[in-house]
């Protein structure tokens, strides 16, 4: 049982005051973040991560700064279901779902038990994802020690075919965001020849786009926009969570436990593949609906329905930490912005982190527990404080969130530039939305673009260009073939379609 | 989103698709041009540095030329609003003052600009009090530079109104 050890021992990291302080801190953040519209997780982690620089510099540092980054998320899976269930209006894309029974429960005034059937559901999903980390990450650590460059890219291909053939989104457009994403990270000087790519002789471009400013662009900045469409002023329902409603929820809870595992495993399943917590919560609403004695009454407030969709978003949020840890490779946009974190504080993320980080990785994954069980208590706690931000009209709040981008993308370089840099990807992150053009590719591209394109050249290197290499053994076949599966997944539905139609 | 189908159509669903595969297309071209211009193909040493971004540009230009047809025969949203005009104003409200702002603050530096933002947009669209005006978009920036200047120590821009105060 090394991996039980290895846990208490990152216990003893993780609970230091200190460390205890952070989580509490990035929790109410994160919740904050989660219910402010166009600022969520991918762009509130974003916007604070410059101000762990520092903070990572210190011995241990890279451990309380990753667990303040990490709180902040699930502060933010936890604040989405808030405003879902009070206002009609997701605060964040995986809490669509939360709002067909979510809203109508409220309307009936069970406001209250909806919270609690959500924020209980949320912290049973994130564990049974914890508990799936814990003890599956050091076996694809091990794993994937063996990997040579083309299995690594052979992984990233994997990766990316997945958004292909698993996201709503219209195939060549998500291909389209995608290759864009690739391109961005491409900018700047070449890591191998040194040459400069796609600068055009400007100086600002030679450090190339920094994710960081498209995340904030992209989700901050074309979110408030796409928000404002809407309108300007909130209308919601009046929330009172008293410890009678709560307990009374609670002696409800055990009657849905098998939706409740269910939605854990397809949250699971769809963190780690990296289909992401958004799809994750659809799929494990209409499951619910499907199986359920009452599926015929989901929509109009029944707690089932908050049941499902929460326990698998938050599932899926949080195991898209696992594949981010042990291979490099995140399964959502957050969990991307955390890599970079990473990356920017000097680790490598991938297997070898599991043997030269020890300290990190457990101190993170002890944290995982904890921080779930500080945001349950946040949230159950202080809903009326997180319903009151909220209230605030949207005239104060939005140009307030505009100043905070603003800041966000500056300090990642200290560069106007990239404030400019910011709008434009905000706009376009406006027309994308529109226009179905998935953005978590394209997030996940500029992060992993220039280690993707790393692998592969070694790969080719290896083979003097033969890309036979990438079906050279089995493992690297296998999941070369499966990616081409997955790739070639949306062709073979329209094809059956068409054919039933006939 | 709801808000699509209601009101005058100030763009057509349709013509932003073709606009955006358009551009898309015309940033893959780019990327190809570059690459090519670099060097796209195999030295003695191993893969040239336009190697990889050459396919990714091409890929880019094939899936922007699928998109764009797709919507130009698509029929399906022919008529549907990409936005309508009263929902184009509330956005453009946004969007003007937002660059605008980003523009003052080369010149003014990031507090002063900021709070002439909250300002403005507090008593433009929200028609509050001066006081409460004042108070929030002073406030705020207030607030602010203690986290970042004294807490964090991460220094933002700051225009002549900081160096009068001998804070820059």
């Amino acid at each position: 049982m090394d991996e039980i050890h290895s846990l208490l021992q990152g216990f003893v990291v993780a609970l230091t005051l200190k460390n205890l302080a952070l989580m509490f801190v990035g929790i109410v953040l994160g919740v904050i973040i989660g219910v402010l519209p166009g600022l969520g997780g991918a762009n509130g982690v974003a916007i604070l991560l410059p101000l762990t620089f520092s903070m990572a510099q210190s011995p241990g540092g890279t451990t309380s700064a990753i667990i303040l980054l990490s709180c902040i998320y699930w502060g933010a899976l936890f604040g989405g279901a808030i405003t879902s269930i009070l206002f009609n209006i997701p605060g964040e894309p995986w809490s669509v779902a939360t709002t067909f029974d979510g809203y109508p429960l409220a309307q009936k005034g069970r406001a209250g038990s909806a919270l609690t059937a959500a924020f209980t559901s949320s912290f049973f999903g994130a564990l049974v994802a914890v508990i799936l980390i814990t003890f599956l990450s050091p076996v694809v650590a091990n794993f994937a020690l063996e990997f040579g460059p083309p299995e690594f890219f052979a992984v990233y291909l994997l990766t990316f075919c997945a958004f292909i053939g698993m996201s709503k989104e219209p195939p060549f457009k998500t291909l389209a965001s995608m290759m864009l994403g690739f391109a961005l990270a491409a900018v700047g000087t070449d890591p191998v020849t040194g040459a400069l790519r796609l600068t055009f002789g400007s100086t600002q471009m030679l450090n190339g786009f920094d994710f960081l400013v498209a995340v904030i662009g992209l989700f901050g900045i074309g979110e408030i926009l796409l928000t404002l469409e809407e309108g300007l002023a909130f209308k919601g329902a009046s929330a009172k969570i008293n410890v009678r409603v709560v307990i009374e929820t609670w002696k409800e809870l055990p009657r849905y436990w098998l939706t409740s595992l269910r939605s854990a495993a397809v949250g699971c399943f769809m963190g780690i593949v990296p289909g992401g917590a958004t799809p994750a919560s659809f799929m494990a609403y209409g499951v619910a609906r499907r199986f359920s004695r009452d599926g015929d009454k989901f929509g109009t407030g029944q707690v089932e329905g908050v049941v499902a969709p929460e326990t698998a978003a938050h599932a899926a949020g949080t195991s898209a930490l696992l594949p981010m840890l042990t291979l490099g490779v995140p399964g959502s946009p957050t969990a991307a912005v955390l890599l970079g974190g990473l990356l920017i504080w000097g680790l490598q993320p991938g297997p070898l982190l599991f043997v030269e980080q020890k300290d990190f990785v457990w101190g993170l994954i002890a944290s995982m527990y904890l921080g779930n069980i500080a945001g349950l208590i946040v949230v159950l706690t202080c809903v009326p404080l997180f319903a009151a931000i909220l209230r605030v009209p949207f005239s104060v709040i939005a140009p307030i969130i505009v100043v905070i981008c603003a800041i966000g993308a500056y300090t990642v370089h200290n560069s106007m530039f990239d404030v400019w840099m910011m709008m434009v990807f905000g706009v376009a992150g406006y027309a994308f939305k529109k226009l179905s053009y998935p953005l978590a590719p394209l997030v996940l591209a500029i992060v992993l673009g220039d280690r993707a394109e790393a692998s592969f050249r070694q790969a080719m290197l290896g083979s003097q260009g033969d890309l036979a290499v990438f079906f050279s053994n089995h493992l690297v076949g296998t999941l070369t073939g499966l990616s081409l599966a997955l790739l070639f997944w949306p062709v073979a539905t329209w094809l059956l379609s068409g054919l039933r139609r006939r | 989103m709801s808000t699509g189908g209601e009101g005058r159509a100030a763009f057509r669903q349709t013509s932003a698709e073709l606009v955006v595969a358009a551009l898309f297309f015309l940033l893959g071209a780019i990327v190809v041009y570059d690459s090519w211009r670099l060097g796209a193909g195999w030295s003695e040493d191993g893969p040239q540095a336009g190697y990889f971004p050459f396919y990714i540009g091409l890929l880019v230009c094939a899936a922007s030329a699928v998109n764009f047809g797709q919507a130009l025969l698509g029929k399906r949203d022919r008529e549907k609003a990409f936005v309508a005009v009263e929902a184009l104003k509330l956005v453009l409200s946004v969007l003007v003052p937002a660059v605008i702002y980003v523009g003052l603050i080369g010149w003014l530096g990031i507090y002063v600009a900021s709070s002439v933002f909250i300002a403005f947009f507090m008593r433009w669209l929200g028609k509050y009090a001066w006081w409460k005006v004042a108070a929030v978009s002073i406030g705020n920036s207030v607030v602010f530079f203690l986290i970042f200047e004294y807490w964090f120590k991460v220094p933002l821009p700051k225009g002549p109104l900081e160096a009068l105060l001998g804070l820059g």
